[in-house]
């Protein structure tokens, strides 16, 4: 495979393309509310309507609204339909016919709503455009031209130098500068080195990691072939939880694909390059998402955290220097690589380049997968495009999952950046955004994180085993009324030891909701304490 | 070879590099609790009591396995420190069924004598009782896991030490219990050698010889590193 080779496959793919395409979201959320079935019946009454010549029913990736699924979507005149059921496909496809949106039954979505017009698409670009399933198609929109250009035009010094430019952060969570592991890595004795590209999303309220899986697989290829070759590894493992049976079919079905075409195996591009990608299904642990954890499970050991350092970059799998990104980070690498450093750095805030996905979730209008640059206020994102609460009035909003923590309402016009969240006392993490409404018991909502952490903590280090259990307990026992003063305290002062002590992030951020939800409802709380006036007044501190 | 020097609570030392903070300390005369670490096999920085703090650090460390660096100025003993050791001997007598008055390791036991030194008479956290096993199934040795820490010496001393790999950790969270074989009950695991290294790794009273009584269990930790040297130096006889 060379570049003309590469060009002709697009050329051919642009012209084997119809005029006119119904494209239909076939990833998890969409399919769980019987996509597959819309898009049979689309299929077969175009087939009844003859014009199955013309137009062209495709199976794609994630559309964003993914609260009013299923979605199609129509090239002419340009509409994209929710909520859609077996009865409406006939009106759609006259629709189509006479060139104008449907009159009866399917809705139309409005594509100037703010949930749409905010949205700065670069990891989701060609989410919901292209079939996952055909290398062609991503092909066809530029894909694996940066793997090529990278191969032949730079060196992996060079291509280091571009993504520690960029500004990119680790989209995981913790945002680390992805150029300087990249570096390190890089930088370590030549020999056997690994590439990791950490699917493994467990938060609550979160599908991000799923929705690009799904979406646009080989762009997490694309991605890590050049994390590759900047740092000179030769072989890739994906972990990706087994709770993702689609993610896991489209990656495969990428991977074959990609070997056929020779983008993947020896000599890339007929260059001395060679990386291949494994795939490796977890169980379903929160504590594989943890690096060392992670690795363990791929060697095929139990899925256990160690202490750090050494780092994944010094020592990983197998000892070896092992380079770990999250599926987000390595989908912002095509972009960096074709639209340059400078470009990428340009978008966001001076500490927090580029974009962030987000899964909006909970008590909110529209629910569905955000891309949004960093540094836009959260009450854009809740208010206008989420739409508000159907009911009452926004609470505070989760981000983070169960490392993170809750924002108050009322500081909402704090900009989505890694230190900003920080500050707050939550955290970026992964991408999860959970709205709540004033009907929420935030006590309550504590609750339901330690219980999470409780039952996904490996049990290796005491404090996140048995503490994540009495914090938990001392959660139920306050929420049923039973809880003095004296509880109270004894929760803090065991979420601060958990904290302090833990071995691995699981833990060291366990208490994390907890501690934001005494932070800014503290009140709420203290009502719930037995004796609760006076309680108020002694804990007015 | 290169020597590092540093200081341990204000006194400066110097010691071999590649040496761990908790060796550092134990070699000066520094005591720091530990629970999971054992001489003779690898550590996993699972207890926790051994953390201490590290000038420059945000984080605190487990002494066992942080190696020495230039400069490093380490707390071993603060109130901060104090105050966590303490809450995680709690944790560990509310986690399981710790009864002293009816143990066989009364008086040799090593989350007792944690006990002692954080100062804890009775913890303040909750008592969770919960319901664990005895497995007798063993001609020689039995364990109750009421009394067991999870600290998974035995593991360790079983696979890196005898190499027959009996022991391992299964479930997770508070189901967390160390198991024999494929979770079969010991008499029934082949691989078990009845070596006993198990027995002399265990710090409590959780891993046990039948017969014993109350009070009696006496364990020597000094074989296991004992084995090890020996097979490392070849000498055979002490």
């Amino acid at each position: 495979m060379d570049l003309n080779e590469l060009l002709e496959i697009a050329e051919k793919e642009r012209q084997r393309a119809a005029s006119v395409r119904i494209r239909c979201c076939t990833a998890a959320g969409c399919a769980s509310s019987g996509a597959e079935e819309i898009k049979d019946r689309l299929e077969q009454s175009i087939k009844d309507a003859g014009l199955d010549n013309t137009v062209e029913v495709c199976s794609v990736g994630c559309m964003k609204f993914c609260g009013r699924g299923p979605l199609v979507e129509i090239d002419i005149p340009g509409v994209l339909y929710q909520q859609v059921s077996g009865d409406q496909v006939e009106a759609i496809v006259d629709a189509l016919k006479q060139n104008k949106a449907a009159e009866s039954g399917a809705t139309p979505l409005d594509r100037e709503h703010p949930f749409f017009t905010l949205q700065q698409p670069i990891v989701l670009e060609n989410s919901g455009k292209i079939n996952p399933e055909r290398i062609e198609e991503y092909i066809a929109v530029g894909g694996y031209q940066n793997l090529y250009h990278v191969i032949h035009d730079m060196s992996p010094d060079e291509v280091v130098d571009e993504v520690t430019r960029s500004g990119l952060r680790g989209r995981g969570g913790g945002g680390y500068p992805t150029g300087l592991k990249w570096a390190t890595v890089a930088k370590m004795p030549e020999g056997q080195k690994y590439v990791i590209c950490n699917a493994d999303e467990g938060d609550p309220g979160a599908f991000m990691d799923r929705s690009v899986l799904e979406s646009d697989p080989h762009r997490i290829i694309e991605g890590m072939a050049i994390a590759a070759y900047a740092i000179g590894a030769n072989h890739g493992y994906i972990y990706v939880r087994a709770e993702y049976p689609l993610a896991i079919k489209r990656l495969e079905t990428a991977i074959k694909q990609a070997k056929r075409l020779g983008l993947m195996g020896s000599q890339i591009f007929d260059s001395p390059f060679d990386f291949k990608i494994d795939i490796r299904v977890g169980a379903g642990a929160f504590v594989c998402g943890e690096e060392t954890a992670l690795m363990q499970s791929i060697e095929g050991g139990r899925g256990n955290p160690r202490p750090r350092p050494p780092y994944p970059a010094q020592s990983g799998l197998w000892h070896s220097p092992t380079l770990i990104n999250n599926v987000e980070t390595f989908a912002n690498i095509p972009a960096i690589v074709r639209e340059g450093a400078d470009w990428f750095a340009s978008i966001g805030t001076e500490k927090s380049k580029g974009t962030k996905v987000f899964a909006l979730t909970g008590k909110i209008r529209n629910t569905g997968l955000i891309e949004v640059p960093m540094g836009i206020a959260l009450r854009e994102i809740v208010e206008k495009m989420g739409g508000g609460v159907p009911r009452g009035e926004v609470k505070a909003v989760q981000t983070g999952g169960p490392s993170g923590g809750c924002i108050p309402a009322h500081l909402f016009d704090t900009p989505v950046e890694y230190d900003s969240l920080i500050q707050l006392g939550t955290m970026m993490g992964s991408g999860g955004m959970i709205v709540m409404d004033t009907e929420t018991s935030m006590v309550d909502v504590a609750q339901f994180y330690m219980e999470f952490c409780r039952g996904e903590s490996c049990g290796k280090c005491i404090p996140c085993r048995a503490g994540t259990v009495q914090m938990y307990q001392m959660l139920t026992k306050i929420l049923r009324g039973e809880a003095t003063l004296i509880d109270l305290e004894q929760l803090e002062r065991v979420c601060g030891m958990v904290k302090a002590t833990s071995l691995c992030g699981l833990g060291q951020t366990a208490p994390n909701p907890v501690l934001s939800t005494l932070r800014y409802f503290r009140e709420e709380y203290l009502e719930l304490l037995k004796d609760s006036p006076k309680a108020q007044g002694v804990a007015s501190r | 070879m290169s020597v590092k020097t540093l200081t341990i609570d204000g006194v400066p030392i110097a010691i071999e590099e590649g040496t761990t903070v908790l060796e550092a300390a134990r070699q000066n005369g520094v005591h720091i609790p530990t629970l999971c670490h054992l001489e003779g096999i690898s550590d996993v920085g699972a207890c926790r009591l051994c953390l201490v703090e590290i000038n420059g650090s945000p984080k605190l460390q487990p002494a066992c396995v942080t190696e020495v660096a230039e400069g490093m100025n380490i707390r071993t003993n603060t109130e901060t420190l104090q105050d966590y050791r303490r809450t995680i001997v709690e944790l560990l007598f509310a986690e399981g069924n710790h009864v002293c008055a009816v143990c066989v390791a009364n008086g040799h036991c090593e989350l007792q004598d944690l006990a002692i030194e954080v100062g804890m008479d009775h913890s303040r956290l909750p008592y969770r009782f919960p319901e664990r096993e005895i497995d007798v199934s063993h001609d020689r040795f039995g364990i109750d896991h009421n009394r067991c820490v999870l600290c998974t010496r035995c593991v360790r001393v079983c696979d890196e030490i005898e190499g027959a790999h009996v022991w391992d950790v299964a479930y997770r969270g508070a189901a967390l219990k160390v198991v024999t074989g494929l979770n079969q009950p010991w008499g029934a695991v082949d691989a078990c050698t009845s070596c006993g290294k198990c027995v002399d790794a265990c710090p409590t009273g959780a891993i046990f010889r039948k017969g014993s009584t109350v009070a009696e269990m006496e364990r020597d930790r000094d074989r296991l590193e004992f084995i090890v040297n020996a097979r490392k130096d070849h000498q055979w006889t002490r």
